[in-house]
């Protein structure tokens, strides 16, 4: 280093503290990331931007063979740490035990992000009732009960990201999905209302509305080009997270047209087929 | 909780599964493999055949089956290890070589032998023993994965290697995919200080001036000719020698960036006729404008000029198009490549990205792999039902009688008669198959039925 000219070392020095300034948080701060749900596509191609950038991972997911393979990918990617535990998110009662070890290994947390959740199969919960309680439960019991743990430990450091993975599905509820539909409601409200509450400790809240994504299942599929690719959409995340965003439609397109069907008024939206 | 909230997209349309060519095509059932684990669990209920796929690169119908089911690699891209000691990297199969590369370049590493497009996977990179532009020096992909696995129908998992289950090896390099899923394998990469390549492109007339310039350039690791088939007279058989080595000075190891031109819709019929590819080809010869040209090039346009315009295929319209590419021994390569290249132009039928190259004697590890010593030709032609198919049995015949033999991954229309007699060791190669795997190509050339 010594042997360069000052000014070259100067317009390195200026470059870095530019993309310092840029992106403050994945170089900087936000290396120590809790995924919970990290066997998901979106999850998969998150943490490989994570990983490439030397950030320490700590995965949590139900399927130890498939979070085995996630993990060897990231390490080999990169990561500086990968940790994993297995686990059933639908089992509240864990949660504590389970967020206190993995922030224990971690050596504390920058970002916790929740990407676990089921589709479900709407058809059968309009019959049984026990089907959505379980869509209901796996989408928002389980990341109201983990938020409640994630939030109090980033309000004690003042300082955090909860980026959570909700869906357009939530903006109005469609004969469709509305199941679903309705645990990605109640999901983005807590979401809104947990921002209210800890923006003012330092703690960031990052409600994601992923559109429909491109993935190895969808990739051949006719009309699937107009389809958002699943390593941009991941690429959106980690920008939004970076620039401590509030809300985030991916592709951006989505909030438009979300905005567009919250207010087709009743009278015709119950006659729509969506 | 396996299944992600981000699958909102509600689609009924039935998935679509294309060769390169785009001729023939079947309809069949995609069954995706995200994970390891979902083989051979997917085939649960399924009697109908299946074939594992990947980006459907290849141009006729060894990544097809009419009627049964395509299990998509694809998802299947984890990086599982990798050591920049020996450059050993183990990889889900589904992954392609454009995301190896990713990985690798910015390491200082680089693929052992690579095709002219970066869009395969790994799997079908060993599925069809694939080859480059340094054959001569390198040998084929095969010859550069030490170890994978593979998984049968009935469950049964192996570890293949030249030493462990060596007969399953070697029939799986080049075995299109039909003695099992490749759930993982080994490959070692070498390593690069720069992405450049020293670049040479010589003009050359004729075959042997083209084998001259091929005996003078033994020592450069990648070697391949562009050869003008639509011109005769004096320009017969004109070309560009095309040699490259990686630059040894140290550049910057960036990554590549995402392509961004897509070839937007089908092109007609007549687009690409005589005229417009005598055209083209003049224009390419003449690019050139000297005898000789020198450059320090990236490789992405060395390796993969056409990857650039992603679905360049559509400029051959809806009908597709045929490949035709053999392999003829030394001892014929000269007369067979003369006689070939002038009932091309005879015919009258264009074909632009006319590739012409020398096979090294490198032996390939595959029961069934397509290269050897001698000369390769690959030619494409757009589909015209009166004129390709009755053009492209001569050829065929031609390379029989030469000695020679047609490539399986870029194959539409050879006989089963002509496959027979390309691959004398079909018959042993079928003891290894799987049961219940198949392709379109495989029921063509040999009349074969799952026996399931």
């Amino acid at each position: 280093m010594s042997t360069q000219p000052s000014t070259a070392v100067a317009a390195q020095n200026f470059q870095s503290s530019v993309e310092a300034a840029l992106h403050p948080s994945v170089r900087g701060r936000f290396t120590k990331i809790l995924v919970l749900g990290a066997t998901s596509g979106i999850a998969e191609a998150t943490c490989r931007i994570w990983a490439a950038e030397g950030a320490s991972l700590f995965l949590v997911a139900r399927n130890a063979e498939k979070l085995a393979a996630v993990a060897a990918d990231l390490r080999t990617r990169g990561a500086r740490h990968v940790d994993t535990a297995v686990a059933d998110l639908d089992d509240t009662d864990g949660h504590t035990e389970l967020l206190a070890h993995a922030i224990n290994t971690l050596g504390g947390m920058d970002v916790a992000y929740l990407a676990h959740g089921i589709l479900g199969d709407q058809a059968k919960a309009e019959q049984d009732f026990n089907q959505a309680a379980q869509i209901i439960h796996t989408n928002l019991m389980a990341p109201v009960s983990l938020l409640t743990w994630l939030a109090n430990y980033c309000v004690q450091q003042h300082a955090g990201v909860l980026a959570v993975i909700s869906s357009v599905a939530g903006d109005r509820g469609r004969k469709s999905n509305y199941a679903y539909g309705a645990s990605k409601a109640g999901l983005s409200a807590f979401l809104g209302g947990l921002r209210n509450r800890v923006d003012r400790e330092g703690v960031t809240v990052l409600t994601i509305k992923p559109g429909p994504v491109r993935t190895a299942m969808t990739g051949q599929m006719k009309g699937s080009e107009r389809f958002a690719d699943v390593n941009a959409v991941a690429k959106s995340i980690v920008k939004a997270i970076d620039g401590h965003q509030d809300n985030l439609y991916v592709p951006f397109q989505w909030q438009p047209i979300m905005f567009i069907i919250r207010n087709i008024p009743e009278r015709i939206f119950k006659k729509l087929n969506l | 909780m396996a299944q992600v909230a981000s699958s909102e997209a509600e689609i009924s349309d039935t998935p679509r599964f294309e060769s390169w060519g785009r001729y023939p095509t079947f309809e069949g059932k995609i069954l995706p493999l995200h994970w390891q684990s979902d083989y051979p669990r997917v085939l649960e209920g399924v009697h109908n055949g299946a074939l594992p796929v990947g980006m459907g690169r290849s141009y006729g119908d060894v990544c097809l089956l009419k009627g049964g089911n395509l299990l998509l690699t694809t998802g299947m891209n984890r990086l599982l290890d990798f050591d920049p000691a020996t450059g050993l990297l183990t990889a889900e199969a589904g992954v392609t070589l454009a995301q190896i590369l990713d990985f690798a370049v910015p390491r200082g590493f680089f693929l052992p032998v690579t095709p002219g497009t970066k869009y395969v996977t790994l799997g079908g990179a060993i599925a069809n023993d694939i080859h480059g532009k340094n054959h001569h020096i390198a040998g084929t992909f095969g010859s550069h994965v030490t170890q994978f696995g593979l998984v049968r129908s009935d469950g049964t998992s192996m570890l293949c290697s030249p030493t462990e289950n060596s007969d399953y090896y070697a029939a799986t390099i080049g075995g299109l995919g039909l003695t099992g899923v490749i759930p993982w394998a080994q490959v070692r990469l070498r390593p690069i200080v720069s992405r450049k390549i020293d670049y040479r492109g010589i003009q050359f007339h004729g075959v042997d001036e083209f084998l001259d310039l091929t005996r003078q350039s033994q020592h450069i690791e990648y070697t391949v000719s562009w050869v003008d088939c639509a011109s005769t007279g004096k320009n017969f058989a004109r070309g560009v020698f095309m040699e490259g080595d990686h630059s040894k000075v140290p550049d910057e190891l960036k990554p590549s960036p995402e392509p961004k031109l897509v070839f937007p819709f089908d092109a007609p019929g007549f687009a690409l006729n005589h005229l417009t590819v005598s055209m083209f080809n003049t224009v390419f010869f003449h690019k050139q404008m000297k005898r000789e040209v020198r450059a320090l090039q990236d490789y992405e346009p060395f390796f993969y000029p056409l990857d650039k315009v992603l679905h360049w295929n559509r400029m051959y319209g809806k009908r597709g198009l045929l490949q035709f590419q053999y392999a003829i021994p030394w001892e014929h390569a000269r007369e067979g490549t003369i006689a070939i290249l002038r009932e091309v132009a005879k015919s009258g039928l264009a074909s632009f990205l006319a590739v012409l190259k020398a096979f090294g004697d490198v032996p390939s590890p595959g029961m069934m792999s397509f290269p050897q010593p001698g000369i390769t030709l690959a030619l494409d032609f757009p589909i015209k039902p009166d004129v390709s198919f009755p053009l492209f049995e001569r050829l065929a015949d031609m390379t029989l009688e030469f000695g020679g033999r047609l490539y399986p991954a870029k194959d539409a229309a050879m006989t089963a008669a002509q496959f027979q007699a390309f691959y004398p060791q079909w018959e042993q190669f079928a003891r290894f198959r799987d049961p219940l795997l198949t392709s379109s190509f495989w029921e063509r050339v040999t009349g074969d039925r799952p026996s399931l």
